[in-house]
């Protein structure tokens, strides 16, 4: 392993060894260290060899790694099934799409094949692929570019469903969904890709199916997946900062399994949870959380849980209509402040995270 | 009369172009915001094809879908509208660039995920037959919607129940960034085509608008008077970015060569040539005048409109 030339960042540590990187370097730097590390893991999917890269995630591999990163044709639904019958005979694939709609072409051998290949064998099959799916928003993506869908893929037994929010848990969580023996779909916000954040150099896993808590708190519990998580920390500053009230800000991370645990534990502390999930409400993740906690924590609620997503109809292109269908940090504060009884603040020159002046195509 | 349908021909080309350089000054203000998939290049095939079926067929496309709104509607304050995503536009501004359609002009569909409309044209062909009129379905798609399962299963479905559908492979040799080449394990769309139960069409070199119009009324013919369907496989060039307005020659995945070998017959520059050489000057210098002036006034309509109200948010989603 070839740790950075500067000498400064050089400290041969496991933990102390980091530098800050994008989102979008940490998810490449997972892919190249596993490729190194495993000869089994190969890449493949429309456009990962080309010179755009996946927004730079796929970058270089095609070069270092000799047919082991692989543009391919147009062709959804085969290569899923491609995929698995790789993976059952000892490969281990990462398959990109840069829509999660194109994922919807391949829902057959997805939901049909590999979900319960190693149920239908009595654990026979093992199916270790990871299914890296892009998801997002901006620019008038409109109603076939800008889904997310995670509690369709969460719905479905043997798919394990991530969401990584920082560039911390990119690289950690790639690496662990690389590792494990099932199908981890890993789904990626395009507007995180720009976010950035201190990245060991060494190869790590973070663990699948465990929250982190992005910031403690006692007052109200806010539950965030994916994007969500940062309008949520936006929010919460603004929270502290203008009523004096401290969230607890839980990243999901993963989707399922769900570690409803640790929810459920902050929850019991604050009384008061809102779930925000880039998604919609009806039927959705938000709606899980929402159950489990009232089954959880029923007797320490003292607010019903309030559930924020997308509005519930397609996501129009112009874009007035394109802000009135998503949430942002300011729905979060004020579904906050009316939780809690507070007047609304003066929320005119605060500025909050957007990316979408970086990305104007769908690619 | 031939004189007659090359200037209509004509007017119909220099407006999708004229469209389009004005979407590439206005776009860098940031007030389209949708995702440009220009049409610049492949205007030949559409004007040709639009042309000749006008009033015999419904039109189905793909995300890259100016020229073809343009060429069966034939009006830019709409089109302009919904790029500006104003209540004006076709869609209200719902749909933008990626979806241009207008059902009203028999522009059925156009669709951003690649190969989606290429069963609904099938089954819109099969309403025709089942209610025995003359019309038939036209649908647009690039070679990589070929690389689908549900190109071949549509098309094996049109010959099975010899339906009366045009398929136009818009054939520029690229998805996105990615050449037939390495995405293709065989060698001829068109010879395996020829296997099927369905007439082809595959001798193009250009996109000589005369040609393609020919082939497209010849098609029609051929398609009820044998009662099978029809796969026109038509190569032209991209001459931009996939995405957006730029040119991209500087990264290096296609040469510029090409393009200048492409641009040398190009089918708008040809058309003009060979009007003015039949003393067509002022007739070709009045349609250039006519349009531009169209367009501007378009553009500065779209922009005054109002956007949509918020209320539009959920109007739609189901029938009332
Ligand atoms: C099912 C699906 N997979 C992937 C994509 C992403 N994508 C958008 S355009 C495109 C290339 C399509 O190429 P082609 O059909 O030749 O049309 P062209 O853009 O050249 O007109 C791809 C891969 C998509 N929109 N839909
Ligand atoms: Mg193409």
């Amino acid at each position: 392993m070839h740790h950075s030339q500067d000498p400064k960042n050089f400290t041969g540590g496991y933990t102390v060894s980091k530098r800050i990187i994008t989102y979008a370097q940490a998810i490449n730097e997972a892919l190249r260290q596993e490729m190194e590390r495993d000869s089994s893991v190969f890449v493949y999917g429309l456009d990962v060899a080309d010179h755009k890269g996946i927004n730079g995630t796929t970058s270089g591999l095609a070069e270092k790694f000799p047919g082991r990163c692989l543009s391919t044709p147009l062709s959804e639904e085969a290569l899923m099934g491609f995929g698995l019958g790789a993976a059952i005979n000892g490969l281990r694939p990462v398959n990109v799409h840069i829509r999660v709609e194109f994922l919807l072409v391949a829902f057959n051998q997805l939901v049909n094949m590999l979900a319960s290949a190693r149920y239908g064998s009595n654990g026979k099959l093992s199916v270790p692929i990871v299914i890296r799916v892009l998801i997002g928003r901006g620019w008038g993506q409109g109603f076939q570019h800008s889904k997310s869908l995670q509690s369709i893929f969460a719905h479905i037994p043997g798919l394990k469903v991530i969401m990584p929010a920082t560039p911390y848990d990119a690289k950690g969580m790639l690496i662990a969904a690389i590792r494990d023996d099932n199908p981890v779909i890993c789904m990626e916000h395009r507007f995180l890709f720009w976010q950035e954040g201190e990245v060991p150099f060494e190869p790590y896993t973070v663990p699948l199916g465990k929250c982190s808590i992005l910031r403690s708190g006692s007052d109200v519990t806010i539950v965030a997946s994916s994007w969500s998580c940062v309008d949520a920390l936006d929010a919460a500053k603004v929270l502290e900062r203008k009523h004096n009230i401290l969230a607890e800000l839980i990243n999901v991370r993963t989707i399922a399994p769900f570690d409803d645990a640790t929810v459920n534990q902050s929850v019991r502390k604050t009384g008061h949870c809102i779930v925000v999930d880039s998604d919609w409400t009806h039927c959705g993740f938000s709606a899980e959380v929402a159950a489990r906690v009232q089954e959880d924590c029923f007797g320490s609620l003292r607010s019903p849980v309030t559930r924020i997503g997308f509005a519930p109809t397609h996501c129009p292109t112009t874009r007035p209509m394109e802000d009135l269908y998503y949430p942002n940090a300011e729905t979060i504060i004020r579904v906050t402040e009316k939780k809690l009884g507070l007047k609304p603040a003066d929320l005119s020159d605060e500025k909050f995270h957007n990316y979408e002046n970086k990305f104007k195509g769908p690619f | 009369m031939q004189k007659d349908l090359e200037l209509e021909l004509y007017q119909s080309m220099y407006r999708m172009r004229a469209a389009e350089r004005a979407i590439q000054q206005e776009y860098p203000n940031n007030q389209m915001k949708t995702p440009m998939h220009m049409s610049i290049g492949e205007e030949g095939i559409v004007a040709g094809i639009c042309t000749a079926l006008k009033e015999k067929a419904k039109f189905y496309g793909t995300y890259r879908s100016h020229a073809l709104y343009l060429a069966v509607t034939e009006e830019t304050d709409g089109f302009f509208a919904e790029l500006y995503g104003k209540v004006t536009g076709p869609a209200g501004g719902k749909a933008g660039s990626m979806h241009l359609a207008s059902p009203d002009h028999n522009l059925i569909m156009t669709s951003a995920v690649v190969g989606t409309t290429i069963p609904v044209a099938v089954g819109g062909a099969f309403r025709e037959k089942y209610m025995n009129t003359d019309k038939i379905a036209v649908v647009f798609f690039g070679d990589g919607a070929v690389d689908e399962g549900v190109f071949w299963e549509s098309l094996n479905l049109a010959c099975l129940w010899k339906l009366p559908v045009l398929f136009v492979c818009e054939d520029n040799g690229l998805a996105i960034h990615t050449p037939t080449s390495v995405r293709r394990g065989y060698d001829s769309l068109g010879k395996i085509a020829r296997q099927y139960n369905c007439l082809v069409y595959d001798s193009f070199e250009q996109t000589d608008v005369l040609t393609i119009h020919a082939m497209a009324k010849k098609a029609y013919a051929e398609i009820q008077r044998f009662r099978m369907p029809a796969l026109a496989i038509i190569p032209y060039y991209r001459y931009l970015e996939h995405v957006g307005v730029n040119e991209d020659f500087d990264v290096g995945y296609r040469s510029c060569d090409e393009f200048e070998q492409w641009l040398a017959k190009d089918p708008i520059a040809l058309l003009r040539r060979r009007l003015i050489n039949q003393n067509q000057e002022n007739a070709v210098v009045s349609i250039e005048d006519a349009v531009n002036k169209q367009i501007f006034i378009s553009v500065q309509k779209a922009k005054d409109a109002p956007f949509p109200r918020p209320e539009e948010l959920y109007r739609g989603v189901y029938g009332e």
